[in-house]
């Protein structure tokens, strides 16, 4: 059985402060970009050592190309998210993964928030991209790393757009 | 933003209320006893593990200890083979 994974990079930069965009992240769904996430709770939640550490699950819708219908079904797929959030060395990490189906598609995502020297925030964006069906496994994660680029846009967008909402008139200029 | 469980809307509303509130006016501000808001967590949680059940979603994959950067990178390094493809964008 051929397992292989691909890791893929995007970095953004948040015109807002660390603490204006940790703030936001709780409030980011509903947006204009978010319609594909039917579901949020937070399931786990604690502070340990002084770090807030928040595990939550998110239902998104599933929309596959025509080729991929015969793996999937098309129900809503299960994502869980962790993160970890130091208030001191303002860092912000979050790990996403999906329940299920992981021998069609596997999706391991992290994202690590931190505050820049300007003061607005960086976001990096890592994720691991594996299929187990035979055969298939190269398409599939063509798909999943075409589907990576085009949910981060459409992420970043609809969390500026909770940002401005938020925070209308926190928006920092950019230093260069 | 809904629950998945339907009949745990409205607790989901109280206790995101009252965690927003403490995260930004407590949390990040150096206060890390987070007590005020475990009661209503309590009763949201019984709600969303019953829907959750209901739902047949698999709950031993849940109760797992929490992710880490280095577990997550042991357990993707060992099959990772793409190279990052960097791009920087202003948003």
């Amino acid at each position: 059985m051929v397992v292989t994974a691909s890791t893929c990079c995007t970095e953004t930069v948040f015109d807002y402060s660390w603490i204006h965009v940790v703030s936001a992240y709780w409030n980011r769904y509903p947006n204009p970009s978010s319609t594909h996430v039917l579901t949020e709770d937070t399931i786990r939640r604690e502070v340990r050592d002084g770090k807030l550490y928040s595990r939550r699950l998110l239902s998104k819708t599933n929309p596959v190309p025509k080729w991929g219908a015969r793996f999937y079904n098309n129900l809503p797929v299960k994502i869980v998210e962790d993160s970890v959030l130091d208030p001191v060395k303002k860092t912000f990490t979050t790990f996403t993964r999906n329940l299920g189906m992981k021998k069609i598609m596997k999706v391991d995502e992290i994202v690590v928030y931190s505050e820049q020297k300007d003061g607005r925030t960086l976001a990096v964006r890592r994720a691991y991209i594996s299929s187990q069906v035979f055969g298939f496994s190269r398409a599939i994660r063509a798909f999943g790393i075409e589907r990576f680029k085009s949910n981060g846009h459409k992420a970043s967008n609809g969390f500026n757009y909770v940002l401005r909402r938020m925070f209308p008139q926190n928006q920092l200029a950019a230093s260069s | 933003m809904n629950s998945i469980g339907d009949d745990c809307n409205e607790l989901k509303k109280q206790y995101d209320a009252c965690f927003n509130n403490w995260f930004s006016e407590r949390f990040l501000k150096g206060e890390t006893d987070d007590s005020v808001c475990a009661p209503i967590f309590k009763v949201y949680q019984e709600c969303v593990k019953r829907a959750m059940r209901e739902q047949k979603i698999e709950l031993r994959e849940i109760e797992t200890d929490y992710t880490t950067a280095s577990e997550f990178d042991n357990n993707n390094s060992a099959t990772g083979s793409g190279k990052p493809q960097g791009s920087q964008n202003k948003s």
